[in-house]
């Protein structure tokens, strides 16, 4: 089998099994159709693993191939094409293996909905569009898995339809996605229009010519070209990877299945901004300001976002905006040039985020669909291997050391804290305080749920047990790479020059590659961690929050009591619902109406359609008089007419009667 | 003696078609019921426009004139032969030429 | 004043004065004579202007053919001529006052704009045929107009003849050549069987 259908069957594999599934949903029933779609998934991570290896390991070089012209017009092409590098095969791994796990683990969770066979196709239709996305060597055909992912999230965050709650959230998703996308369209479009290709060799071979180039957009301020492309892509990015603001729609998304959750909002489609921008790095980095931008926003999202974790009850929603502040963790990664540093991150979240909402899920289906956590507690003697595998996967959360969280995340602190750009100190503030809200809400969600008195009902109680093994292995399974992956990865992800292909960091930008002066191995540097900050700010937030939490359960309601506001403002998100529902839901709505009423009915059918009719009865009202059907009438008005033209011959003349006879 | 008097010039004969023209406008407005006449008032401005084109003609010494007044018997004499035949067909349908009771055409 | 002026101005005043009876009488036969008188005298002036053809062809077209069709029509119709005149002295302020701004614009054209200033040409030479020089220019140049206005009056007979045609069902005899041919015998001649001798037992 040659390269290219190997390539090729990657993602039709998937959406194979999503078309068997989708369509055949009543020949084939529910096991055909979880059968289908994960034989499809497991053989194309299978393959991404191969492929895997024969980049990464032996050393294969980078693929950059095109698949087929669909169009070629006023010299740009239309391509489908692969590119496929380290950058990519790590992603594909990645996002092969957690969905396959999710599929796996959707065979429990889903065991008694109706819509079985409906959910799986959409998840293999997702692990399509997601592999299209990172495979992509052009943008168009980014765009196209960009936007596939986001339909896909679109229908699963609706997935239970008849549900008012998950109608709202995927309405929301969709439209703060689309703000995102305005960016990311613009931003496409830019580059098109200035280098006139959409190919990314191409585009980034252009680039350095595009340095100190200005374009004038709103009347006369002129603005750098790459800044502007950079950052439009950068919105596009913050929609898709939910950076503050366009971050709202994440937590509300978490009304779709929990398998969902972790699939799309946590391991790979909201991370597609993260490896856009890494994917875009020789352009990202021809522009300081689009970076400190990058920065700013990844450093607020970071530190803001993991803050409302701490008051939220609802057991999925505190892994939501746990995913929101460590996506601002990759974010600032970005931001600081630390590429590697976020894609590495990316893989490690990936797994132990995926862990964290499989093990919410189990819970979840421990307690009959109830999430929260205020009706939990002391679940740890029901359900051992979900409390393990949920300790495991905060612990990474966490960053302690040995652990991936740890590598990953002690990389990027460190990697802010050599960054010079603007918005770096602040950025390496947010990042540190970040640590010790991570620790919070990781014990918070833990002692609550697993510790403790047990407050669930009655009726809830005596049925408590483990989750089936289809649950189980997919928890454990992924607990493995979540301990471990950091530990084995980090030396040649990030300092044996692994990217160095497929990303492009500007000589004075190298922040990874001046840690790795002093890096010597992963065991020194676990414990070279004990004397940096960031270890006791885990310490200091563990200690807090075993007091709280676990020690004197009491002081959580007296820090609420004597913190109300603060408290009211984290339980309210920062108000950002409430304005952007005033501001854009109700404004649009208004405009809408307005222009219903007064555009549409009043204007359109009103005015023009109906006015129109209206006047042209009206005229033939008054016109009919002069219809009287005398033959003279008809005669004298031509006559009169006759007159007229006459007299303005005669009245108008300006030479032109001069010498007509 | 008056210019007008000594000597024959193109408006004399314009003048004789203008009131020509202008008499059988008036005719079309007095005998608006009588379609007879009404015929004949045409008959007349079209006698009018013959008139000038005979006069343009002979003064600037161009045959175009001429043939077009040609046409116009033809086209004036197949006129009234046609319109002579619907006002037969008329009062036979009618029993009246009376223009005013000709009102079908009403909206 | 030459004799020329003076023939413009006799049959221009008795032009003028036909056509003002033509729209003012109250007989439509007598309008119609008007109508004839106001053609001669136009021909006479058109004799003046050396078209000799067109004025025999308007005395004779128009006098000849066009105002007999007017006559007969007028005379077949019985019209009712008293309520035809209904109007006449109502309209008759603003037809003049139509009339009065329209021959005053026409003639403020006519005798502003240079035509006072153009004299008669000189006559065409001895020996000239105003007929011959019109009917070379139609059979050369204007022959396909020529041709259509041929058409034209072709269609002008057709459509008078098909408008007044009442048909033949209206209880007239006429034949019919086809069935004449197709005749039968037995449609003509019946026998009849008689006895050659007198039946004397029936007979009285």
């Amino acid at each position: 089998m040659d390269m290219k259908t190997l390539l090729l069957l990657i993602p039709l594999l998937p959406l194979a099994g999503s078309i068997i599934a989708g369509l055949l949903r009543n020949q084939i029933g529910r096991a055909g159709a979880h059968w289908v779609t994960i034989l499809g998934v497991a053989a194309s991570c299978g393959l991404s693993f191969y492929v895997f290896k024969l980049i990464a390991l032996d050393g294969m070089a980078a693929i950059n191939t095109s698949i087929y012209t669909w169009a070629l017009t006023d010299g740009i092409r239309f391509e489908i094409g692969f590119l496929i590098d380290s950058l990519t095969v790590v992603m594909m791994t990645v996002v092969t293996f957690v969905s396959l796990m999710v599929h796996i683990y959707t065979i429990g969770y889903m065991r008694d909905d109706p819509g079985y066979q409906r959910f799986f196709s959409y998840i293999a239709l997702f692990t399509f569009s997601m592999l299209m996305l990172v495979m992509s060597n052009n943008f168009l055909q980014l765009f196209f898995g960009w936007e596939a992912v986001g339909l896909v999230s679109y229908l699963l965050i609706g997935f239970w339809f008849k549900k008012e709650s998950a109608i709202f959230a995927n309405l929301k998703a969709f439209l703060v996605n689309r703000v995102g996308d305005f960016g990311f369209l613009l931003g496409i479009a830019a580059i098109v229009a200035s280098f006139g290709t959409l190919d990314y060799a191409e585009t980034f071979a252009r680039a350095p010519e595009a340095v100190g180039q200005t374009i004038s957009i709103f009347g006369g301020a002129e603005w750098s070209l790459l800044t502007v492309i950079c950052i439009c892509l950068f919105i596009g990015a913050m929609g898709k990877s939910a950076q503050a603001p366009l971050h709202v729609w994440l937590p509300d998304s978490m009304e779709g299945p929990t398998p969902i959750s972790a699939l799309i909002h946590a391991a790979t489609m909201v991370t597609a901004g993260i490896f856009m921008v890494a994917r875009m790095s020789p352009l990202f980095e021809l522009s300081e300001v689009a970076l400190s931008f990058v920065l700013v926003i990844g450093a607020i999202t970071a530190l803001f976002m993991g803050l409302i974790g701490l008051v939220q009850n609802d057991i999925k929603r505190v892994v939501a905006y746990s995913t929101l502040s460590q996506l601002g963790y990759m974010t600032v990664a970005l931001g600081a040039s630390a590429y590697s540093a976020a894609i590495f991150h990316l893989m490690t979240h990936a797994f132990f985020k995926a862990l964290l909402f499989l093990g919410a899920g189990s819970v979840i289906i421990a307690m009959h669909h109830r999430q929260d956590m205020r009706e939990m507690g002391g679940l740890r003697k029901y359900m051992p291997i979900t409390f393990i595998t949920a300790w495991l996967g905060s612990l990474a959360l966490m960053g302690v050391p040995l652990f991936s969280g740890f590598y990953s995340k002690d990389l990027i602190i460190e990697a802010v804290h050599l960054a010079e750009r603007p918005g770096a100190d602040f950025a390496y503030w947010c990042v540190l305080l970040g640590v010790v809200v991570t620790a919070l809400y990781s014990l918070r969600l833990l002692f609550l749920t697993f510790h403790g008195k047990e407050r669930m009902e009655e009726s809830v109680r005596s049925h408590l047990h483990e989750t089936p093994l289809v649950v189980t292995i997919p928890l454990i399974l992924l607990a493995i790479p979540s301990v471990l992956i950091g530990y084995f990865t980090v030396e040649p992800m990030l300092f044996g020059g692994f990217f160095q292909d497929a990303i492009y960091v500007a000589p004075g930008n190298d922040v990874i590659g001046e840690i790795g002066h002093h890096f010597h191995g992963p065991l020194a540097m676990a414990l070279h961690a004990v004397v940096t900050p960031v270890f006791w700010l885990v310490v200091l937030g563990s200690a807090a929050a075993v007091m709280i939490w676990f020690w004197k359960p009491q002081l959580a309601t007296w820090f609420a009591q004597t913190l109300s506001p603060l408290q009211r403002m984290l339980d309210k998100k920062y108000w950002f619902d409430e304005v952007y529902q005033f501001l854009f839901a109700r404004g649009s709505l208004k405009l809408g109406n307005g222009l219903w009423r007064y555009g549409d009915a009043g204007l359109i059918d009103g005015a023009l359609v109906n006015g129109s009719a209206g006047i042209v009865g009206r005229l033939a009202v008054l016109f009919r008089h002069l219809q009287s059907g005398y033959l003279f009438h008809y005669a004298f008005a031509m006559i009169v007419g006759l007159i007229l033209i006459i007299a303005a011959f005669v009245i108008l003349d300006k030479g032109m009667l001069e010498g007509i006879f | 003696m008056s210019a007008y008097l000594t000597e024959l010039t193109l408006a004399h004969f314009l003048t004789l078609g203008a009131i020509l023209f202008s008499l059988s406008v008036a005719g079309i407005f007095l005998n608006r019921k009588n379609v007879i006449i009404l015929l004949m008032a045409i008959e007349l401005m079209l006698l009018a426009v013959n008139m000038n084109f005979v006069a343009f003609s002979r003064f600037h010494g161009n045959a175009d004139g001429q043939v077009f007044v040609f046409f116009i018997l033809t086209v004036a004499a197949a006129e009234a032969a046609i319109g002579l035949a619907i006002l037969v067909v008329l009062f036979r349908n009618r029993n009246t030429i009376n223009v005013a009771e000709l009102d079908d055409l009403k909206g | 004043m030459s004799i020329q002026v003076l023939v413009f101005y006799l049959f221009g005043t008795i032009l003028t004065l036909s056509a003002l009876s033509v729209i003012t009488v109250r007989n439509p036969v007598y309008a119609a004579l008007f109508l004839v008188l106001a053609f001669f005298s136009s021909a006479a002036i058109w004799m003046l202007l050396e078209v000799e053809f067109l004025a025999i062809t308007l005395v004779l077209v128009y006098v000849g053919a066009v105002m007999v069709l007017f006559l007969f029509v007028v005379m077949m119709l019985d019209v009712n001529l008293s309520r035809l005149r209904e109007g006449f002295a109502r309209y008759l302020p603003v037809g003049i006052l139509v009339a009065l701004v329209m021959a005053g614009e026409l003639l403020l054209v006519i005798w502003t704009k240079g035509a006072e200033k153009l004299p008669l040409p000189p006559g065409n030479p001895e020996g000239f045929s105003n007929t011959t020089y019109l009917g070379e220019r139609l059979y050369t140049e204007y022959l396909f107009p020529f041709e259509i206005a041929a058409v034209i009056l072709l269609v002008a007979i057709v459509a008078a003849i098909t408008l007044t045609h009442r048909g033949r069902s209206e209880g007239g005899r006429y034949q019919d050549p086809a069935r004449q041919v197709q005749v039968t015998r037995d449609e003509r001649v019946r026998i009849v069987s008689m006895p050659a001798v007198k039946d004397k037992e029936n007979g009285a």
